[in-house]
């Protein structure tokens, strides 16, 4: 039998958490501060699913999934229109660190 | 079994993460992506543990096919090589480390300490028709909302990558 509870899942997705926000932090280079957004996000889904496979009452239990697809979908477009944006300010200034990017003019 | 998965998984999972974020040999962003792409997959291993084996597949097909194919290209587009290694600042590592390790300790021990999966037993199984079924009944709105997002989001990029922004 097995003995893997919900607080083992949501260990596992709270550790993801913490490594994409020291990701967001720490690093410099634009497209890693965006691989540690996903990771942050992906850890998000991983606790929504874990909610919605433990969950007492039998009625509407799926939507911890159908939460996810959205999720999904949304960090697509997101990832799409970020790098857009990314490959825009590389051509003005030539940099993706966040050091050389830090006035407001274009 | 499932439990040397599980944990099997969740190590693979975690492992790949601290290579995404703080890689010690090489600060290349294409190793970065390649370990995301891991932690992607170890994380569609944990859902289909979790019996939710249609949004492992999406998983895999969107995250690690689509959206790391999307990140691959631009960093070949952008040509980073000349700036790989900067110093990062000594006040800012151990600050960053700090809180986000205090984060992490203060979530972890919350989540084992409150009891949250007390008496629940894994009920759900994982039925495709019955998620089918709901997002084409309950939640239609939200779905065709995310479709006009979608194509907000092409006609977006495909004006932000014009050559000249106005």
């Amino acid at each position: 039998m097995t003995n893997i509870g919900l607080e083992h899942y949501l260990v596992v997705s709270a550790a993801l958490f913490s490594l994409g926000l020291l990701g967001a932090i720490l690093r410099r280079n634009l497209l890693i501060v965006y691989m540690s957004l996903e990771l942050m996000l992906n850890a998000a889904n991983l606790a929504l699913v874990s909610f919605s496979r433990f969950k007492d009452r039998m009625e509407d239990h799926i939507s911890g999934q159908i939460m996810v697809f959205f999720i999904i979908t949304v960090a697509a477009a997101e990832v799409a229109v970020g790098l857009a944006l990314i490959v825009a300010l590389y051509r003005k200034r030539a940099s993706a660190h966040t050091e050389d990017l830090a006035t407001l003019k274009l | 079994m499932t439990d040397l998965l599980f944990y099997i998984f969740s190590a693979l999972a975690i492992l790949c993460g601290l290579m995404v974020v703080a890689n010690p040999f090489s600060r290349n962003p294409v190793t970065s992506a390649m370990f995301l792409v891991l932690t992607i997959v170890s994380l569609a291993g944990l859902f289909v543990l979790l019996h939710a084996y249609f949004i492992a597949a999406v998983q895999i097909l969107v995250y690690a096919g689509a959206v790391m194919v999307l990140f691959l290209f631009v960093i070949m587009l952008l040509d980073i090589r000349a700036e790989e290694r900067r110093r990062m600042k000594l006040f800012g590592i151990i600050t960053g480390l700090g809180s986000v390790g205090g984060l992490a300790c203060l979530l972890i021990r919350t989540i084992w300490n409150s009891g949250v999966g007390e008496g629940l037993n894994p009920t759900l199984e994982g039925e495709t028709r019955l998620l089918g079924k709901t997002l084409f009944t309950q939640y239609l709105l939200p779905f065709e909302v995310v479709s006009i997002l979608l194509l907000v989001a092409m006609v977006g990029v495909i004006l932000l990558s014009k050559k000249e922004l106005k």
